[in-house]
């Protein structure tokens, strides 16, 4: 068994409203920052996961996303593993 | 007389006007526990609004483990009737046991005032004893109240007559179809973003809210309760 950081994206899915990201794009053009477009706003999960190999904590984070850590409804999710040092 | 199990997860904090809401209504209402694993021969099951475990991740994602959960699921999937109300409905989405979720409001504000909605279906063990089109201002208070569902599932609530409240007039929170409320297929389980609870006397600013409470308890769908008084701050049905 060996250790593995897991860091898990988990976004608003594309085709649903983000009003989250919105207000952000129009805070940005209100900062100037008027080349800022198709703003959103997701989560950032980073964990560790025990497991034989990259395969298996991969499987295992997206077990958990989709269990808990994301809505199979609304959101879409990426996962990417690394092996810890 | 009914017996109607109040679910208490940590962060609810509507459980005392849900249960008062019940008991008015000629129920036999309790609390049960989120940790407890028995609803005590529950008739019928209650998620009352709050911001279960804060909200975190998620409302409701984190509740729909609570060890009761399993006994609510149970309970529904034998048939008997569930109400969630608020973070309940969150919840009840989460689980799995709606379709559909709760997005954060379109316009981000949380909304705590009242709303216009329409019974669009008496024909859930809730709404029986309203008629179709009866419309009811109801309070809101929640900033995750954007209901959503894929296409395919909101032809599916439109086909089998699934939604049973809808917004009239203003849309608060940016609802597909200004769906306010919706049951499942086997239509025992319903949940409702509005407060009925909070509008369940005259000292509360109406009546309109009883009606869910005093459905549980009429006989069948057909019969309607009949006019709601308050009596003395309780309420009869005459």
């Amino acid at each position: 068994m060996a250790a593995f950081r897991v860091e898990i994206r988990v976004m608003p899915r594309a085709s649903l409203l983000d009003p989250q990201g919105q207000a952000v794009e129009h805070a940005l053009h209100a900062l100037g920052f008027a080349d800022a477009g198709q703003v959103r706003v997701g989560k950032h999960l980073v964990l560790d996961v025990t497991a034989a190999n990259a395969a298996e904590a991969t499987a295992r984070a997206r077990t958990m996303c989709d269990r808990l850590l994301a809505n199979p409804v609304t959101e879409d999710y990426h996962v990417a593993v690394e092996a810890r040092p | 007389m009914k017996r109607v199990a109040v679910v208490v997860f940590p962060g609810s904090n509507c459980d005392a006007d849900t249960l008062d809401a019940a008991r008015a209504a000629g129920a036999d209402a309790y609390y049960v526990w989120h940790t407890d694993t028995d609803l005590q021969q529950a008739d019928v099951v209650v998620l009352p609004g709050g911001f279960s475990y804060g909200d975190y991740l998620r409302s409701g994602a984190i509740a729909r483990f609570s060890r009761i959960m399993a006994a609510v699921a149970d309970h529904a999937r034998g048939g008997g009737p569930v109400l969630g109300i608020c973070n309940g409905f969150q919840i009840l989405c989460e689980a799995g046991l709606l379709p559909g979720a709760l997005m954060r409001n379109a316009g981000l504000k949380f909304l705590s005032r009242p709303v216009r909605v329409r019974v669009e279906t008496t024909d859930t063990p809730f709404t029986r004893a309203y008629a179709v089109g009866d419309e009811l201002v109801l309070p809101v208070a929640h900033g995750d109240g954007r209901y959503a569902a894929e296409a395919r599932t909101l032809a599916e609530l439109s086909a089998n007559d699934q939604v049973v409240w809808r917004y009239v007039g203003e849309n608060p929170n940016g609802s597909v179809d200004d769906i306010a409320g919706v049951c499942n297929t086997g239509r025992n389980v319903v949940g409702i973003m509005p407060h009925p609870e909070r509008r369940n006397a005259s000292v509360l600013g109406g009546l309109d809210g009883a009606r869910v409470f005093l459905s549980m308890e009429a006989r069948n769908a057909t019969q309607p309760a009949g006019d709601v008084h308050a009596v003395g701050g309780r309420h009869l049905r005459v």
